[in-house]
C-alpha cells in the first residue's frame, strides 16, 4: 500500500491563519466569454467538413427488434454513414459495459420510447432527417410497464430475461426487481417499543428532469488511423473516456475526450448519450461528426431522477428523543440499473443520531429512459417523506420543529448507519442559525404557511489530478481535468493565488482533456472545489518547495534558511544573511531559462470530505378555490465549512432551492396508456421561470472541516435535499393536511383540500 | 435537395448573404451559417428563450423566425452587446454579481434585460421577474440574475 498523501494526513488547517483571498468574490475569469457569447458549450464547435449526425429512436416502450434495414437511407445522397446495433461491438447483456451499450443503441429489445435503434450522418441536418425515414425497422411490440410498483408484481412484462433479484434467496425467477438492499443499525422493533409517539405514513414522488438548459452536444473526429477526439458537454471526461474504451474497443490512448463549457449538468451528464454514436459514426464516415440532442430527445432519453415510492415509520418519546426509525423505499431506475439507490438508506435519517433504524429498498427497472444522477441522488425524494415525518412527530408531542431537531442532532462522535464516524461537522449550529435567522424570528403571514426541513449529504472526494505552472513572469496557469459545473475554475484558482500570494488575476485555470493529465473521478457529489482545490493547494506546495530552493541557490545559502510568505522567499532568519525577499516572479525571471519551469503537479485519492448539512424555511400561500401553491419566502441555512467564494456559494444554495421548488410543485413525467411520454418539452414540463420564485435568502454557516486546508466542505448537493419537505410541511400548515405526494400540483392539492374538507364535515 | 434562397441580413451591423433552405431558422443561420454561437439553443420551441435576438427592434426567439423572413432585417445578438472593450452595464453586473453561472441561458436573459431597460429604465423586482419569465434558467435560481439587473437600471439611471 501506497502511504496516505501528506496533505490528506495533516491538511495545515489553521484556523487563525488571515485568508486574504479566500472568503472574498472575485469576478470569475471565465465570467467575460460568458456574458459576450464567446463560451463554447457543446454545440459550438465546428470542424472542417464536418457531418450532421441524427438519431432515430423507437416510437415504442418495449419492443423486440426484428430487424433493421439502412440499406436505402445509405443510398440518399449526401448520407455518409448509417450505423445501427450492429456496428457496435457485442458485450454479453447483464454486465455493466453491456448495460452501457445497449443503452447508446439499442441491440435485442428496444426499452423505452426514444431508446436509439439507429443513426445517419449526412452534410446536412434537412438529408439527415430525410434519412432517417428511409431506415427500416420491423420491431415485435410488447406489452410494457411503466409504474415501478406494476413492474413488481409477478406477472409484469420483463424487460431483461436475464435479470435476477440481488439480495434475495431463491432468485431464480426473471423479474424486473434488480435489487433488495438491506441497511441496518440497532434494534428498530425495540426502540418502537420505547417511543410514545410512533408516525407512519407513506409517500410517492415522480421523475423529475436535471432540466439542463443546453442538451447534450458532441462532436467526435476520427482518423484512418483510429484515433478518436470527442469534444462534448460532459461531467465526466475520464469517465467517459474509459467506458467509451470498454463499449467501442479502443484504447484510452486513442480516445482523447476534451470537455466543453457546461450549460447545465446537476448529475445528468455524468453519462454519455450520444457521444458512442456520434464516434461510430465518424468512424464510418472518416469525417468529424457533430450530434445535438433535441429538447424532446433529452426528455424522452435522458436523465431523469428516480421516481420512487416509500413508507417510513418513526417513534419518539414525550420528551422529542427519536427511538427508531424503518423504511420501506421502492426506486424506479427506468430500463438499465444504476440509480444510486443505495444512498438513500445511507443519507435518508443521517443528521439525527438515530441508534436503531431498518431500511429495506428495492430498484425496478421498468419501460422508461434509465435514470441518471442529479443532486444528491436519491435521496431529495425520500427526505421529502422523512422530513414530513419527523415533523407531524415534533407536532404531536407540543415542540417547536427546529427544536425537536436539535434534540436529535447528530454531533461529532456520531457513528452513521454507513460506519463512518463524523468529525466536527455543523449540524447544530446550522439549526441554533436557523432558529435566530430573520424568516424564522418573523411571524407567519396571515393565510401563510411556514415549513421547515433538513438535510444531509455525505460529500465525496476521489481520484483528482490538476497541475499548476508558473509563467516566466510569475503569472500562474491551472490544468484542471475536473468539470467547472458552475464556477469552481475561480474558486480553485482563488486557492491558488492564496497559497501563492499574489493577486487572483494573477491565475488562470484552464479544463484540461484527457491526455493532458491523470484519471479525474467524474465531478459530482459535492466533491470538486473540494478535492480538485485540495491537488491545487498540494500543487502550490511544490511549486513553493522548488520557489524556496532556487532563490537558496541564488543566495548560496542551504534550502531550508529560506521560507515562503505573502508571494516572497525569504531568509528564514537574520542569520541567514541580509538578503532581499525574492518575488516568485523574480526568481521566475532569474532561474527559468538556466534551471527550467517552476510548476507543480498533484494527483490524489482525496479523502476527508466534510459532511454538509441544511435546514431550509419557507412561507407558502395556498390558492383553496385551484390548489396552486405559492411560494412567497425563502430561506437556505447551509454549512459549507469555508465559503471559498461567497457568491458562488449563494448561487449553489439558491439554484438548489429552486429546483427543489419545481420538483415540489411542477414537474413530472407524464406517460400515456401507450407508454410514450406526453410532455417532453419546456412548454409541458414546466420548471420554474423568474415569476415563479421569490428572492432565495441565504445563510452561510462555517464550521471548518479541518481535513481541508482552508476548511470547506462541498456545497452543491444539500440544498436541493430538504426543499420540497420543506414546502410541504408548509402547505400542511395552511390545508390542514401534509401532501405526501410529488409533485403538489394544482388538482392533488384541491383534492386534498376537498378531502381534508369532507372529513372534517367541510 | 430543398431549394435554397438568397437571404442578405444585417447582424450586428454587419451585412450578411447567405443561401438557406426554407425551413432553416434564424437561430439555425446564426449559429451554423455564420458561426456566431454566442445565441444558443436550448429547445428549438420557443419554450426557453437561450436563442433570444432582436430583429427589427422586436424581441424574438431566433428558433421560432424563419431565416428568409429576416431578408433585409436587422439583427442584433449578444456579440454586438459590449462596444469595443467597454462591456454593458448589464453584462458588467452579471460579472460582478455572479448572474451567471454556467451562462447557456446568459445571452438571452441579457438581450431581453436590455430591451427591458430601454422600455422601462426603473422596473420593480415584479416587472423584472415577469419580462424575464420566457428566459428559463436551471442554475442561478433567478435571485442573482434578478439583483443583476437591478443593478444595472441603477447604474443606467445614473447610480
Amino acid at each position: 500500500m501506497a502511504q496516505a498523501h501528506p496533505i490528506l494526513e495533516k491538511s495545515g488547517f489553521n484556523p487563525d491563519r488571515k485568508l486574504k483571498i479566500v472568503g472574498s468574490s472575485p469576478v470569475k475569469h471565465d465570467g467575460i466569454d460568458k456574458v459576450t457569447g464567446r463560451a463554447k458549450f457543446g454545440a459550438d464547435m465546428f470542424l472542417p467538413g464536418m457531418l450532421v449526425g441524427k438519431i432515430l429512436r423507437s416510437p415504442h416502450p418495449h419492443a423486440i427488434i426484428k430487424s433493421i434495414d439502412i440499406s436505402a437511407a445509405e443510398k440518399l445522397p449526401g448520407v455518409k454513414a448509417v450505423i445501427c446495433r450492429d456496428d457496435f461491438p457485442e458485450i454479453k447483456a447483464g454486465s455493466a459495459d453491456g448495460d452501457m451499450t445497449r443503452n447508446a443503441m439499442a441491440r435485442e429489445k428496444a426499452l423505452y420510447d426514444g431508446h436509439p435503434v439507429a443513426a445517419v450522418a449526412a452534410t446536412s441536418e434537412s438529408i439527415a432527417k430525410e434519412a432517417l425515414k428511409l431506415i427500416k425497422v420491423d420491431y415485435e411490440i410488447l406489452p410494457h410497464v411503466i409504474d415501478p410498483v406494476e413492474a413488481m408484481k409477478p406477472d409484469a412484462p420483463i424487460l431483461h430475461p436475464h435479470l435476477r433479484t440481488k439480495g434475495i434467496k431463491d432468485n431464480d425467477k426473471a423479474t424486473n426487481v434488480v435489487e433488495r438492499h438491506e441497511l441496518n443499525m440497532g434494534d428498530a422493533a425495540a426502540g418502537f417499543a420505547e417511543a410514545d409517539v410512533i408516525v407512519e405514513r407513506e409517500f410517492d414522488t415522480k421523475p423529475m428532469h436535471q432540466g439542463y438548459i443546453e442538451p447534450q452536444a458532441c462532436v467526435a473526429s476520427t482518423t484512418e488511423d483510429g484515433q478518436i477526439d470527442l469534444w462534448c458537454c460532459t461531467q465526466a471526461p475520464w469517465v467517459f473516456r474509459d467506458r467509451l474504451s470498454n463499449i467501442l474497443k479502443i484504447e484510452t490512448a486513442k480516445i482523447r475526450v476534451q470537455q466543453s463549457e457546461m450549460g447545465g449538468g446537476f448529475g445528468g451528464k455524468t453519462g454519455f448519450y450520444p457521444e458512442p454514436i456520434a464516434i461510430q459514426l465518424s468512424r464510418k464516415a472518416k469525417r468529424p461528426v457533430k450530434i445535438m440532442l433535441t429538447r424532446n430527445e433529452v426528455f424522452r432519453a435522458t436523465g431523469p431522477v428516480s421516481g420512487t415510492k416509500s413508507r417510513i415509520k418513526m417513534g419518539c418519546k414525550k420528551d422529542g428523543t427519536i427511538t427508531a426509525a424503518e423504511a420501506e423505499l421502492i426506486f424506479q431506475t427506468g430500463a438499465f440499473t444504476g440509480s444510486a439507490f443505495t444512498n438513500a438508506p445511507q443519507a435518508m435519517f443521517t443528521r439525527y443520531a438515530l441508534k436503531n433504524v431498518k431500511t429495506t429498498s428495492y430498484e425496478v427497472v421498468s419501460n422508461r429512459p434509465k435514470v441518471n444522477s442529479f443532486r444528491a441522488p436519491c435521496v431529495p425524494q425520500i427526505v421529502f417523506g422523512v422530513e414530513g415525518v419527523v415533523d407531524e412527530m415534533a407536532r404531536k408531542i407540543g415542540m417547536d420543529p427546529i427544536d425537536f431537531r436539535l434534540k436529535n442532532a447528530a454531533v461529532e462522535g456520531y457513528k452513521t448507519i454507513y460506519g463512518d464516524v463524523f468529525g466536527p461537522i455543523g449540524f447544530v449550529q446550522t439549526l441554533e442559525a436557523a432558529k435566530k435567522c430573520d424568516h424564522y424570528t418573523s411571524p407567519v403571514p396571515p393565510g401563510q404557511g411556514r415549513g421547515v426541513a433538513a438535510g444531509f449529504w455525505f460529500n465525496r472526494g476521489g481520484e483528482t489530478a490538476a497541475t499548476l505552472n508558473i509563467g516566466i513572469d510569475g503569472s500562474v496557469t491551472l490544468i484542471l481535468g475536473t468539470t467547472d459545473v458552475a464556477g469552481s475554475r475561480i474558486s480553485i484558482s482563488m486557492m491558488a493565488a492564496e497559497e501563492l500570494g499574489i493577486p487572483v488575476d494573477k491565475v488562470r485555470a484552464v479544463m484540461a482533456d484527457t491526455h493532458s493529465l491523470g484519471f479525474n473521478r467524474v465531478t459530482a457529489g459535492s466533491r470538486t472545489t473540494f478535492s480538485t482545490g485540495m491537488v491545487i493547494i498540494d500543487s502550490a506546495r511544490k511549486a513553493i518547495g522548488e520557489l524556496c530552493r532556487r532563490a537558496a541557490g541564488i543566495w548560496g545559502v542551504s534550502e531550508d534558511a529560506v521560507t515562503f510568505e505573502d508571494g516572497f522567499c525569504k531568509p528564514a532568519s537574520a542569520n541567514v544573511g541580509n538578503f532581499e525577499p525574492l518575488s516568485i516572479a523574480q526568481i521566475a525571471a532569474k532561474t527559468m531559462a538556466s534551471h527550467g519551469a517552476i510548476a507543480g503537479h498533484s494527483e490524489m485519492n482525496v479523502t476527508g470530505a466534510g459532511p454538509g448539512f441544511g435546514l431550509h424555511i419557507v412561507d407558502v400561500a395556498v390558492d383553496k378555490e385551484t390548489g396552486r401553491v405559492d411560494v412567497k419566502r425563502y430561506t437556505v441555512v447551509e454549512d459549507a465549512g469555508k465559503a471559498i467564494h461567497r457568491l458562488q456559494v449563494e448561487g449553489q444554495f439558491q439554484g438548489g432551492a429552486v429546483q427543489g421548488i419545481g420538483w415540489a410543485l411542477n414537474e413530472e413525467y407524464y406517460y400515456g396508456e401507450d407508454g410514450r411520454m406526453q410532455n417532453p418539452s419546456f412548454l409541458d414540463y414546466r420548471m420554474p421561470v423568474a415569476s415563479d420564485v421569490p428572492m432565495i435568502d441565504t445563510e452561510i454557516v462555517e464550521i471548518p472541516n479541518p481535513r481541508h486546508p482552508y476548511g470547506l466542505r462541498g456545497v452543491g448537493e444539500v440544498p436541493v435535499v430538504p426543499t420540497m419537505a420543506a414546502i410541504a410541511n408548509a402547505v400542511g400548515q395552511v390545508i390542514g393536511v401534509r401532501p405526501q405526494s410529488l409533485p403538489m400540483s394544482p388538482p392533488k392539492i384541491l383534492k386534498l383540500i376537498e378531502e381534508h374538507k369532507a372529513k372534517n364535515g367541510g | 435537395m430543398a431549394k435554397k434562397y438568397h437571404v442578405t441580413t444585417t447582424v450586428n451591423g454587419d451585412e450578411y448573404e447567405y443561401l438557406c433552405e426554407p425551413q432553416q431558422t434564424l437561430l439555425d443561420i446564426l449559429r451554423d451559417e455564420l458561426t456566431l454561437t454566442g445565441t444558443k439553443e436550448g429547445c428549438a420551441t420557443g419554450d426557453c428563450g437561450a436563442c433570444t435576438v432582436m430583429v427589427d427592434g422586436v424581441m424574438v426567439c431566433s428558433c421560432l423566425v424563419l431565416a428568409v423572413e429576416t431578408d433585409g432585417c436587422k439583427v442584433e445578438t449578444i456579440e454586438g452587446m459590449a462596444q469595443g472593450d467597454k462591456l454593458h452595464p448589464l453584462q458588467q453586473k452579471f460579472l460582478e454579481l455572479n448572474g451567471t453561472q454556467c451562462g447557456i441561458c446568459t445571452p438571452g436573459i441579457l438581450i431581453a434585460a436590455r430591451e427591458l431597460l430601454k422600455r422601462n429604465p426603473d422596473p420593480t423586482e415584479s416587472e423584472i421577474r415577469y419580462w424575464l419569465a420566457g428566459n428559463l434558467c436551471r442554475c442561478t435560481g433567478y435571485d442573482k440574475i434578478i439583483r443583476s439587473v437591478q443593478a444595472a437600471a441603477k447604474e443606467m439611471r445614473g447610480g
